[in-house]
């Protein structure tokens, strides 16, 4: 074949690229194909890592069978807004608010990392005519959707254990997404100050005491007033008390307070990321 | 005609014989070098994490769960020690595993594959017997740092024994060195990364740690998951560590189960791990 | 004249204290294949980002299709096909989705970049790889996916940013066949290189850049012609003796260049320059003559050699 036209196509029938029609302050940072991303997100989920996300499901159902079980016996049950409850069902609220966390901070800094550094993904997507928060959103949505994954699942077993307290528990699925986004929002822009794997490790040593002090496994009243302050200043405390106010069904006014504090986060972070990539990939 | 003088390199009085004898007896040594100074590039994060850990753990984790516990079980509920005591030295020696299977994961996947140092170091004199070995002194002298933090916060707050705590450093490196080769022996033999890296934390590590007796004795867990403590490294470990720190009942035959166990799991995996390298840095 | 595709004046990018580009001034013309010419360091792959849009110009004038790159990003590269220095393929997903996913980020319907697809693998001689993991294929053909994974959206203009190095001979060839072929069909081109064979076989005209600044412009042939000779002939005396030689040598051809390791002597008549420098006495180890390359402008124009 020797071929006259290198690329087939007759020049009619090629198709150029839409423009991008995006306006205002978001011109040239924004191309309104969030789409994209997030097809291709799920179609590598779907080929090739979807056993790596099925296992991620399985941390906090060890974490519940091991300390409900085993330190339940132990403890008995501890007082939330008043009502004794029980050990395990006190505890299964925080750890579905532990995985949205630990889920959203996974995928927006390890995996992140890893595109930004040893993939350069998103120096192949910046290269069309996707714009940086195009990239950011997609990411995002793609660990909210992990996120969705994990918390129904996490949900399945807390109900067949018995654990869910009151109807309201349902609405433990979207705050764990209201969590996960909040997260996953700030985690990419943390990410992009990152040099070296070792950086990351800064990143699971700010979790790890949020991880076992907010109210995870003991309530924080056993503190000085000083330090219950400053554990009530992480959002992941926020993430747990709220949702565990919906499995217990013990719903109280500061609901709302959680849910602004998680808004404001979310905002913040969103504006943050993008204003990173922008700096990282368009300077 | 004269035979053409060869060029000979200047090697500057240097006996090629005696490089070799020296690498043949002290290439794990060099090896171990190699990788502690290339340790010096994340020495402030190693350092945070290790001295942080213990105060965390025990200081955090360890005090609020005690109050829990000791208000139900009174506060000789617990293997009759208050539960801080309880935990402490089955935590330093969880902190020891997860450090040492952290670094053999990542460090060993990596030395073959992301960055191929143990091809570059098998084209020196030095074998792979020697990189295994170094390898995995390097990882005790990691280990070491956060083990000697915790023995020290023991004493400091008067938890169990000064002399036990002081014990816990060799069985923690014991346990390091049986979880690491353990590790590496697997991990040597995956060449290529589609995230089963990960199960090693997942699967291996944090079940381990939640279900082999470090936040309760092992029996309050239902008889049938009891095996998981019987081959958990960590259990073995864990109650040494506790007839160190607050002289636990153990029978001498145990003791001697227990080490024997720890040593028969290091050697056996550690000549695994040297068959692996062989062969792998054989072509 | 049709308006340049690409136009910069007085072009500038600086990184703190450093200047990458200082003030370049170039046209791009429609249907043309154009090359940076220049060592690693001389500010190409900048001077490339910035027509991508993917780096903010520090000073200077810059248009791209019409566009000014420092608010339209979005819309100049959905008109471009961009060739990154190092592949930047999407290891975790298959050839053929490599090209369909990269597709959608230009907001192409998908019926439409499945079909542009499968003419592309086949222009990229990849149709047997089309099931294949990316992280399996070859450097060459790597490079080829890439090229096609450009050509997604049909772009106006290619920006391929050396798109031949690290690959082996053979490799180049086929590569350069390839982008003779889009070039043909009227793509314009621009391309960076430190290769001067590359830029002699495929650019029409070509900019020579050295620390940041354009030193010499026009077509491979012209830019030989008014900064070298028609020949060289290369002569080697062993690293201790060139200097010395050279000494010797002086007077024969037009020039003399010392390199640490060999004497360059250009002249119109290689042959003639040898019998010269063998009636003074003087015996080489080896010699060998040639015709002269854009190596030899780049070395008259700044005094180094373009690889070191």
């Amino acid at each position: 074949m020797t071929g006259q036209r290198a690329t087939q196509l007759h020049a009619t029938e090629l198709l150029e690229a839409p423009a991008p029609t995006v306006r205002g302050p978001l011109r040239g940072i924004y191309a309104g194909n969030t789409r994209s991303v997030v097809v291709r997100g799920l179609q590598v989920m779907a080929r090739t890592n979807w056993v790596v996300v099925l296992t991620g499901f399985f941390e906090p159902v060890f974490y519940l069978l091991s300390m409900g079980a085993g330190l339940g016996a132990l403890i008995g049950t501890v007082e939330f807004y008043g009502v004794d409850v029980e050990y395990a069902a006190y505890i299964a609220p925080a750890l579905m608010a532990v995985s949205a966390m630990n889920g959203a901070v996974y995928d927006s800094t390890m995996n992140v990392f890893f595109k930004m550094n040893f993939a350069k993904l998103y120096q192949q997507m910046l290269s069309t005519s996707l714009g940086p928060l195009d990239v950011a959103l997609g990411e995002i949505l793609l660990a909210l959707f992990r996120g969705l994954l994990y918390a129904c699942g996490f949900m399945v077993v807390t109900t067949l254990m018995g654990l869910n307290l009151s109807w309201t528990a349902v609405l433990a699925i979207p705050a764990a997404l209201i969590v996960a986004f909040g997260f996953a929002s700030f985690g990419m822009a943390i990410t992009s100050y990152m040099k070296t794997f070792q950086h990351l490790d800064y990143v699971f040593f700010l979790m790890m005491p949020m991880f076992l002090l907010s109210a995870t496994f003991f309530p924080i009243e056993v503190y000085p007033q000083g330090f219950q302050w400053v554990i009530q200043a992480m959002p992941l405390w926020h993430g747990v008390d709220m949702i565990r106010q919906l499995t217990t069904g013990l719903i109280q006014p500061s609901i709302l307070m959680h849910l602004l504090y998680f808004a404001v986060m979310i905002v913040l972070g969103l504006w943050f990321t993008t204003a990173r990539l922008r700096a990282l990939f368009l300077r | 005609m004269s035979t053409l003088e060869q060029p000979v390199a200047d090697v500057g009085g240097v006996d090629h014989a005696l490089i070799a004898s020296r690498a043949r007896g002290w290439g794990w040594w060099f090896v171990a070098e190699h990788r502690i100074r290339a340790m010096r590039s994340y020495v402030a994060s190693w350092i945070a994490i290790s001295v942080g850990s213990p105060f965390l753990f025990l200081l955090g984790l360890g005090l609020g769960l005690g109050l829990l516990v000791d208000a139900n079980q009174g506060a000789q509920g617990v293997d009759g020690v208050p539960y801080l005591v309880f935990i402490a030295p089955a935590l330093s020696m969880a902190t020891a595993m997860q450090t040492a299977a952290q670094e053999n994961t990542y460090g060993v996947f990596g030395g073959f594959k992301w960055f191929p140092m143990f091809f570059a170091m098998n084209g020196t004199p030095i074998s792979a017997a020697h990189i295994v070995v170094g390898f995995q002194v390097s990882v005790l002298v990691r280990v070491l740092l956060p083990l000697v933090a915790f023995s020290l916060v023991m004493v400091v707050f008067g938890i169990g024994s000064p002399l036990g705590a002081l014990l816990l450093l060799p069985i923690g490196l014991l346990l390091a060195a049986a979880v690491g080769f353990a590790v590496m022996a697997w991990v040597s033999t995956q060449t290529e990364d589609r995230g089963q890296l990960s199960f090693v934390e997942r699967f291996v590590v944090v079940p381990l740690t939640l279900f082999s007796g470090t936040y309760f004795p092992l029996e309050t867990l239902p008889a049938f998951l009891h095996w998981i403590g019987w081959i958990s490294p960590l259990w073995h470990a864990a109650e040494l560590g506790r007839g160190a720190l607050y002289g636990a009942e153990l029978a001498p035959v145990m003791v001697l189960v227990h080490v024997g166990y720890l040593v028969l799991l290091a050697g056996l995996t550690c000549w695994l791990s040297i068959r692996t390298f062989r062969r792998r840095l054989d072509k | 004249m049709p308006a340049p595709v690409i136009e910069a004046t007085g072009l500038t990018k600086r990184y703190g204290d450093f200047t990458a580009v200082d003030g370049i001034d170039f046209a791009i013309q429609p249907g043309e294949a154009f090359g940076f010419l220049g060592p690693n360091g001389a500010g190409k792959s900048t001077t490339m980002r910035m027509i991508a849009a993917t780096s903010t110009r520090t000073s200077g004038d810059l248009s791209v299709l019409g566009f000014d790159p420092a608010d339209h990003g979005p819309e100049i590269r959905a008109q471009l096909g961009i060739v990154p220095q190092a592949d930047q393929l999407d290891e975790e997903l298959r050839v053929i989705d490599n090209l369909i996913i990269y597709g959608r980020y230009f907001g192409l319907p998908v019926p439409y970049v499945k079909r542009r697809a499968e003419e592309l693998l086949e222009f990229a001689q990849l149709t047997e790889k089309r099931r294949s993991r990316v992280d399996g294929l070859s450097g060459g053909m790597k490079r080829r996916l890439t090229i096609a994974r450009g050509l997604i959206n049909s772009p106006k203009a290619m920006l391929l940013d050396e798109p031949t190095t690290g690959l082996d001979p053979q490799a180049r060839h086929v590569l350069w066949d390839r982008l003779f072929r889009l070039k043909e069909e009227g793509t314009t081109l621009v391309l960076t290189t430190h290769y001067m064979d590359e830029a002699e076989q495929l650019c029409d005209r070509l900019v020579v850049v050295d620390k940041g600044t354009i030193v010499a412009e026009g077509s491979p042939s012209s830019l030989i012609r008014q900064y070298s000779t028609r020949e060289v002939l290369e002569v080697r005396f062993g690293s201790a003796h060139n200097e010395a030689a050279s000494q010797a040598i002086e007077g024969i051809g037009s020039r003399v260049e010392v390199l640490p390791d060999r004497v360059l002597v250009y002249a119109d008549d290689g042959e003639a320059a040898m019998s010269a420098v063998h009636e003074r006495g003087l015996r080489p180890i080896t010699s060998l003559v040639r015709r002269s390359s854009l190596e030899d402008v780049f070395l008259r124009l700044t005094g180094r050699s373009l690889i070191e």
